[in-house]
């Protein structure tokens, strides 16, 4: 019945004064989340938000649905409550590469893993905003902050290997400033049944500006990204000239036309498939490489949420007791009389 | 009955089986204790496992005992020292010479007594008892061959015959306390549905040892312990954390709420975990997590999500979710924070028990940061204070720390099923029945209880955003603002002292003119109470006052806590209620009786330090 009420952007927008800084890229992928939902046309009051401590764990306070705004890294673990409470909601999880892969690690990937029906959407901008510029478990290998005065010496995690070595099912990856493809990717999240990781590549305007520049940038973007859909072929550049092709065990990019290469040898995107092999390879992407952005990969399984109240009712159809009192009759007891 | 066995009729006796962890002793002391509570005896049980899974057999390490106090009239405790020990290795009777009365009955298995046994045990002599120096009344049974000449019949293997010596030593004490074997034998064939040839093994040697104690004219004191006549009802025997979980599930039936538990694995408290994760058939998800942040961060979104949640712990947990209590707080979710109290600090002494998180409980998060705290005050207590937990959490939107320890997770006694209808209701504050002529907002409160109502995702018109940063106490938006921030701290505060109108009154026990006070908290109640009724006995005044609602404090507390000439607070830290009792009682200075032993205390201990004070 639900489906008759057509909703807009704006009923999910609440009435706080978003507190961004001007130019952030949150702002971008806010407005995306807006459209998605109004395109999905779930009534807000189904809605659940979760939050955890960063710029992007602000973001509950924008919408109007209902929403949670918690601690720093638990937000995977407070959402997993929410919708193993009550499956019947849309749980959404914003969190930022600082929040999710440092401190919130370890609820990420057994959320993950479990494969609890939420929508996690990720703000990757490789360094703490919020207090003001140290680095991330994302951010590059040698790059100076504030807590890194020399460059860091550590190896960044790449969010799509860690979802996928957390047995991830749904993994997307989109940018700031394409909202168009950014909000097609979130619906699908919000779509997916289990956990969908979306990681989308923000711009933090104070203290890591231009970080996905090479990437994002128009003059770039298309040599630089290939964007993936399911059942098209692997196709980029500016007039879709160059592609991707199997080398071997290798992916490698191929100019259509050149070196023998014809439209038909260029690899067709199925997220869909189980198999990991060919997701993980386009998920680790870059350097030499276009960032594969798009539904990388996207596959049915069983969610957590949902076994969790089907052993209950497979347990009930066995055992007719429902009080408590009843139980403890059937139990060991003796009568004083 | 021989001529040379005279019966002797006690009030209450201590009957402690020990062995090898193999041995069987959970089972003969559990078969004991049910036998004697449905004979109408009262019961108070013990289970003293080791904390290691396999000890080498025979080693001093490897003992597992089981001690049941039994008595005609009520029973606090599982006892100080047992009257009879069932040993049935070296090793059992060393590790338990301490655990004597003078002149108790000790049952021995001589075949397990050889030169090889007591070389595992330490012995250095052929004469553990003189070695020990023990002045007891033996009774030595080559139990062993015994049970396999009377079994032979049944054509077990070796180690299966074997297996049913503690049968013969339960046997032999039913003689010994003149207990029928009917219901004993009723219990075995429940025991062994599915395997009739042990069953009927172990009723044989259940019987051969009552018979052989008949038979050897055995000079030693056989007891009779009246019945008691006990309010008529269903029973059942049930240990502390088993009560625990049926409090919550009790409470979420009363309120008409979904029950959650997230929860991670930690000696003592796993129990609540696997109880309630077996009660699927009553609806509860009770669910293990990654680490014990998980686990009550779950149970947050679940509260948020309209469920009454709970998350159980020991004190390590505890630490570990000090951040997330103080999100409840702030975000005033109910929540049931069970602590089954255990010794620390640190990874302490796992399977021991104390009362030293007290203070963490009350104080032990950033910030300024209130809660409920509730202790429980005896095994079958547990029931009525986790249901008091759940009950004070969704009518007053706050978490609540439910304090009980190893001693009473482990502890059991007969327990009278519950009328659900005579507990008092539990109301939920939902934001449907908010009535005030403002807007609904998620802080607006209940004028007189200071509660926020309770709005779930999925109400139509009650969608809204909270969390850990500070509120505006009107609009509910976040606020730094710092009259707002002074407002909110002491309106979270009074919220919970509030709670003192709704919550029963310190009760006191024993003299109205006591000349001595006794003021416990929590798992100690037992031994308080049987000192207090000891010195009674003695002819002294005394009084108790055991406190089960910690913060907020009833509200007779200050006016029970100085009525008396001399008060002393026993408990098992280094006085953390005692000092709590200061800050909030003007001029209370009591005298303090600590120990922390990571063992209960002795009752006799208590009557000798409490009569010294009073004589002081």
């Amino acid at each position: 019945m639900e489906q008759a009420i057509k909703y807009q952007a704006k009923d999910y927008k609440s009435d706080q004064y978003v507190r961004w800084c001007p130019g952030c890229g949150d702002h971008a992928v806010l407005n995306c989340i807006h459209k998605a939902m109004a395109d999905e046309g779930i009534n807000p009051k189904d809605i659940a938000v979760i939050s955890g401590i960063g710029c992007s764990s602000r973001l509950p306070y924008y919408m109007n649905s209902y929403g949670f705004h918690t601690i720093h890294g638990r937000g995977a673990a407070i959402a997993t409550g929410v919708k193993t409470a009550n499956p019947a909601l849309n749980v959404w999880l914003m969190t930022g590469d600082g929040d999710c892969l440092a401190i919130g690690g370890n609820h990420f990937i057994h959320a993950v893993r479990r494969n609890v029906d939420l929508n996690i959407v990720l703000f990757n901008n490789k360094i703490y905003g919020l207090t003001k510029g140290q680095y991330s478990p994302t951010t590059d290998k040698g790059f100076v902050t504030k807590s890194s005065p020399y460059g860091t010496v550590e190896e960044p995690f790449i969010p799509a290997e860690l979802a996928f070595g957390s047995r991830g099912n749904f993994f997307a990856r989109g940018i700031d400033v394409d909202l168009k493809n950014t909000t097609e990717i979130l619906t699908a999240a919000s779509r997916h049944k289990g956990a969908s990781v979306i990681e989308v590549l923000v711009n933090c305007v104070i203290f890591n500006d231009g970080i996905h520049k090479k990437i994002t940038d128009k003059e770039y973007r298309a040599d630089r990204t290939v964007f993936l859909r399911h059942g098209e072929k692997m196709l980029f550049g500016k007039d879709n000239e160059k592609g991707l092709v199997l080398d071997g065990f290798k992916l490698k990019t191929v100019t259509i036309g050149q070196d023998g290469y014809t439209l038909d040898d260029i690899l067709v995107h199925d997220a869909h498939t189980e198999d990991l092999t060919l997701h993980m390879m386009l998920g680790l992407m870059g350097g030499d490489m276009p960032v594969a952005l798009g539904i990388i990969r996207d596959v049915e399984a069983p969610c957590y949420d949902l076994e969790v109240e089907k052993q209950i009712a497979e347990v009930q159809a066995k055992k007719p007791i429902r009080k408590l009192h009843d139980l403890l009759m059937s139990g060991e007891v003796w009568e004083v009389k | 009955m021989t001529e040379q066995t005279k019966v002797t009729t006690l009030e209450k006796v201590v009957v402690r089986f020990s062995g090898d962890s193999g041995d069987g002793m959970q089972l003969t002391g559990t078969i004991f204790s049910n036998l004697s509570a449905i004979l109408g005896n009262e019961i108070s049980t013990f289970p003293d496992f080791p904390a290691e899974i396999r000890a080498p057999q025979g080693s001093l390490s490897g003992v597992s005992g089981f001690q049941v106090h039994l008595g005609s009239r009520k029973i606090f405790t599982p006892g100080d020292r047992a009257d009879v020990l069932v040993a049935m290795n070296p090793a059992a009777l060393k590790v338990n010479v301490s655990h004597l009365k003078p002149h108790a009955i000790v049952i021995i298995d001589t075949d397990s007594f050889q030169k090889s046994d007591l070389d595992k045990a330490q012995f250095t002599t052929d004469d553990p008892f003189k070695e020990l120096g023990l002045d007891v009344q033996v009774v030595a049974a080559p139990i062993t061959s015994m049970v396999k000449d009377g079994l032979a019949e049944f054509g077990l293997d070796n180690k299966s015959a074997v297996r049913c010596k503690n049968m013969f030593a339960l046997g032999l004490v039913c003689w010994l306390f003149d207990r029928p074997l009917e219901e004993a034998m009723h219990m075995l064939q429940n025991k062994f549905s599915k395997k009739p040839t042990i069953a009927k093994a172990n009723i044989k040697a259940l019987t051969d040892g009552y018979n052989y104690g008949h038979n050897i004219h055995a000079s030693v004191s056989t007891y009779r312990i009246e019945s008691k006549k006990v309010a008529p009802g269903f029973f059942m025997d049930i240990n502390g954390n088993k009560a625990t979980s049926y409090g919550l599930i009790a409470a979420a039936e009363k309120a008409g709420l979904k029950l959650f538990l997230g929860s991670y694995p930690i000696t003592p408290a796993t129990d609540i975990l696997q109880e309630l994760s077996a009660r699927k058939e009553l609806g509860v998800k009770a669910l293990q997590f990654e680490d014990e942040i998980a686990g009550i961060c779950t149970a947050i979104g679940a509260s948020f999500a309209g469920s009454l949640a709970a998350t159980s712990t020991s004190g390590p947990g505890l630490a570990l979710k000090s951040e997330a209590i103080g999100l409840a707080v702030i975000a005033e979710l109910p929540l049931v924070v069970i602590d089954v109290q255990r010794g620390g600090p640190s990874t302490g002494m796992p399977t021991k028990s104390e009362q030293t998180d007290l203070m963490q409980a009350l104080y032990g998060r950033n910030g300024e940061s209130p809660v409920v705290v509730i202790a429980a005050a005896t095994p079958t207590d547990c029931f009525d204070a986790a249901y008091w937990a759940g009950k004070l959490a969704v009518e007053h939107m706050t978490p609540v720390i439910l304090l009980t320890d190893s001693f009473l997770a482990n502890g059991s006694s007969a327990w009278r099923l519950p009328d659900l209808d005579a507990y008092p209701d539990i109301k939920p504050c939902l934001s449907t029945g908010y009535k005030e002529s403002e807007p609904w907002k998620p802080y607006r409160r209940d004028p007189e209880t200071l509660v926020r109502y309770w709005a779930v995702p999925g109400m139509e018109g009650f969608a809204h955003r909270i969390g850990g940063l500070e509120k505006d106490y009107d609009t509910s938006a976040i606020s730094t603002e710092p009259y707002n921030h002074q407002k909110m701290v002491a309106t979270r505060q009074a919220k919970i002292d509030k709670i003192a109108d709704y919550i029963p009154e310190l009760e006191v026990l024993g003299d109205k003119d006591a000349d001595l006070l006794i003021v416990g908290w929590g798992g100690t109640f037992g031994h308080l109470c049987e000192a207090m009724e000891t010195m009674q006995e003695n002819g002294k005044k005394v009084a108790l006052a055991h406190f089960k609602f910690i913060s907020p404090l009833p509200k007779n507390a200050e006016k029970v806590l100085t009525k008396y000439k001399k008060v002393v607070v026993a408990e098992q830290n280094n006085g953390q209620l005692a000092n709590y009792l200061c800050s909030k009682v003007p001029c209370f200075t009591p005298y303090k009786f600590n120990r922390v032993k990571g063992q209960p205390f002795i009752v006799s201990r208590l009557v000798e330090e409490f009569t010294k004070l009073l004589e002081a």
